[in-house]
């Protein structure tokens, strides 16, 4: 369980956000939305122990601030928006960086073919081999998703379950990819682990999402259920355009229908 | 699988150029034997290595061997292993193939504290070289270094990413800085101080002598000590600082250490040996090519070959004009800035950062 409370980053004078509070529980995926600007990031950052914060972040009940690195890395692991290298490393080798903190909860003998392995979920099948610097933004992204998988690869390590935190995980990908990658933080949820995703589609959102948290203008607007959260009134007024929330025929899945960008 | 990996005795996986690494560390080590004996063979009185080995010299030669050449060889591979370790180790640092002690300033912030020694260590400074004894340069060296280092990363990083142009910049400006104070103590020298400031500025091996391999090896030795356990983050923070420490990276202790690390071993460099340039860019760079980036094989690797590279560019600075000799850093900034050079031709983009 991850358990935020009353939460505020500044930088320099500027409040970024402010009062935030929420719980996101392992086994769920919890997606962060909110139009740009909104502190969707910041909050992610503080999450991550990048940015100096007031308030509260538990993680597994502990204050993640009173945890060492090498404590926190072994609970969580972290995917950046974008990711460049100023050195040639193979796909392998920063793939294997995920292995570096030495508690991914795989087998002793099977570590080796973690990597291998990892790049096979994120359909990178045979670029082990290849540089990372020649490879299009969509799959350097898909490179950076399967080192994070690799460190935290058990979703439930010693019964004590681990998180994946995710920036924009989707944005530069087909969607394909975007379907693959999503596949894979549910996967995770369902085994027992917890994933929090920053997302811009809000239809990939109702589809993959078990919570929803709004970010606007640095505070929580709403968190819920997608069925509760993604309704006219609130996420137009939030997203400052007129948007209309349809479901899905047979069941009760909403999704999303652009309109206008006035409102 | 691939001949590099047969050799090794090991199935490599697509992408893993660990058994290849391991293979070039072991031919560098061959390398660094063959040069070091030849090193100590060459020179303008001729002596063979094989003689002394089976001590059938004369005692003539026995004393060019023992008191000129070893202390020299030794010097010669103490020195080039530190600057390619540094070069390596700030390079990782900045995230940026171009940083190197001599263009960034740092060289000349350790020079400004050697000058120091060497012209107020009579007067103003005496009181520290009582204390300091025959550390008192080297450990000039380190502070001027790493005070050097500490503004330049605080210059050019913010949040935890190097403008490139700001490094390189502030580095020029730093380095200028320290030339000016330089160049007021220089005014000041006595006329013995003088040559001595002159002979140490070309940078030279020439004055190799056993008291200056006791005064500095112990601090490029620990520097050198300090690097295998620094190859886990300077990998990671190729990432970046957030991502290093998203890994379990202590990223702020982790700098402060390498800043240390490179300040002590250039600091101690440049107190024996004057400013020899090139070596910390080109060894690292020509390494990545090899073997790759991973910096625990990129840090011993540039460490042998930093060695073995001085100890070739000394054997070319005493024959090539015999029986008079070059200063090593010619021969050095010779071959180093044409390569600096062709770095730069071949990755343009990398000031766009």
């Amino acid at each position: 369980m991850i358990e935020v409370r009353n939460l505020s980053v500044s930088i320099g004078r500027k409040r970024i956000i402010s009062g935030i509070s929420f719980d996101a529980a392992a086994g769920n995926v919890t997606a962060i939305v909110g139009p740009n600007g909104s502190g969707k990031t910041t909050l992610l950052k503080a999450l991550s122990g990048d940015l100096p914060y007031e308030g509260e972040v538990h993680i597994n009940g502990a204050e993640i601030s009173s945890l060492k690195p090498w404590q926190t890395a072994s609970l969580r692991a972290v995917l950046p928006q974008a990711t460049t290298l100023s050195f040639p490393f193979t796909v392998r080798e920063i793939v294997s960086l995920g292995l570096s903190n030495g508690r991914t909860g795989a087998l002793a003998g099977e570590e080796g073919r973690l990597p291998e392995r990892a790049l096979a979920r994120v359909d990178l099948d045979g670029f082990a081999g290849r540089l990372y610097q020649e490879l299009s933004g969509g799959e350097q992204q898909r490179v950076q998703l399967a080192r994070v998988l690799c460190q935290v690869w058990s979703p439930v390590l010693a019964g004590v379950p681990r998180y994946l935190f995710l920036d924009e995980p989707v944005s530069s990908l087909d969607i394909k990819h975007q379907l693959i990658i999503m596949d894979i933080a549910r996967d995770f949820a369902a085994r027992g682990g917890g994933v929090i995703a920053i997302l811009h589609d809000l239809n990939l959102t109702a589809m993959f999402a078990d919570r929803v948290l709004v970010m606007h203008r640095g505070r929580m607007a709403a968190a819920g259920s997608p069925a509760e959260v993604l309704e006219d009134g609130l996420i137009s007024r939030v997203f400052e355009c007129r948007l209309r929330v349809g479901a899905v025929p047979p069941g009760t899945m909403p999704f999303v229908l652009p309109q206008s960008a006035g409102i | 699988m691939t001949g590099w990996s047969v050799l090794a005795g090991r199935e490599a996986g697509e992408g893993d150029r660990s058994a290849r690494a391991r293979l070039a560390i072991a031919a560098l080590c061959g390398l660094l034997v063959l040069v070091a004996l030849f090193s100590l063979t060459a020179g303008a009185s001729d002596v063979s290595v094989l003689s002394v080995l089976g001590g059938t010299v004369s005692e003539r030669d026995r004393i060019i061997v023992y008191d000129i050449r070893l202390p020299r060889v030794l010097l010669g591979i103490l020195i080039g292993a530190a600057l390619a370790i540094s070069g390596a180790v700030m390079q990782g640092l900045f995230r940026n193939p171009l940083a190197d002690p001599g263009l960034v300033g740092v060289s000349a912030g350790a020079g400004l504290g050697a000058i120091t020694m060497i012209v107020l260590g009579g007067t103003v400074m005496g009181p520290f070289v009582a204390l300091a004894g025959i550390y008192a340069l080297p450990l000039a060296a380190f502070i001027g270094g790493l005070i050097t280092t500490m503004l330049l990363y605080r210059i050019a990083t913010r949040r935890g990413q190097t403008s490139v142009a700001t490094m390189l910049l502030a580095g020029i400006a730093l380095g200028a800085m320290a030339g000016a104070f330089s160049g007021v103590l220089v005014y000041l020298a006595d006329d013995r101080q003088l040559r001595d400031l002159t002979f140490w500025g070309l940078g030279s091996l020439a004055g190799a002598t056993w008291t200056k391999i006791t005064a500095a090896g112990p601090i490029i030795a620990l520097s050198l000590a300090a690097a295998p356990f620094m190859a886990r983050a300077l990998n990671a923070l190729a990432l970046g600082e957030a991502s290093a420490a998203h890994l379990g990276i202590p990223v702020q202790r982790f700098k402060n250490v390498a800043i240390v690390t490179v300040a002590a071993a250039t600091g101690a460099s440049v107190a024996v040996s004057g400013g020899i340039g090139f070596v910390g860019i080109v060894v690292p760079h020509l390494l990545r090519l090899l073997i790759g980036p991973d910096h625990r094989y990129l840090l011993p690797a540039s460490a042998l070959l930093g060695a073995s590279l001085l100890l070739l560019a000394d054997a070319v600075s005493r024959t090539i004009v015999a029986p008079t000799e070059l200063p090593i850093g010619i021969v050095t900034a010779a071959v180093g800035a044409p390569f600096f050079l062709w770095i730069l031709l071949r990755r343009r983009g990398i000031l766009d950062l």
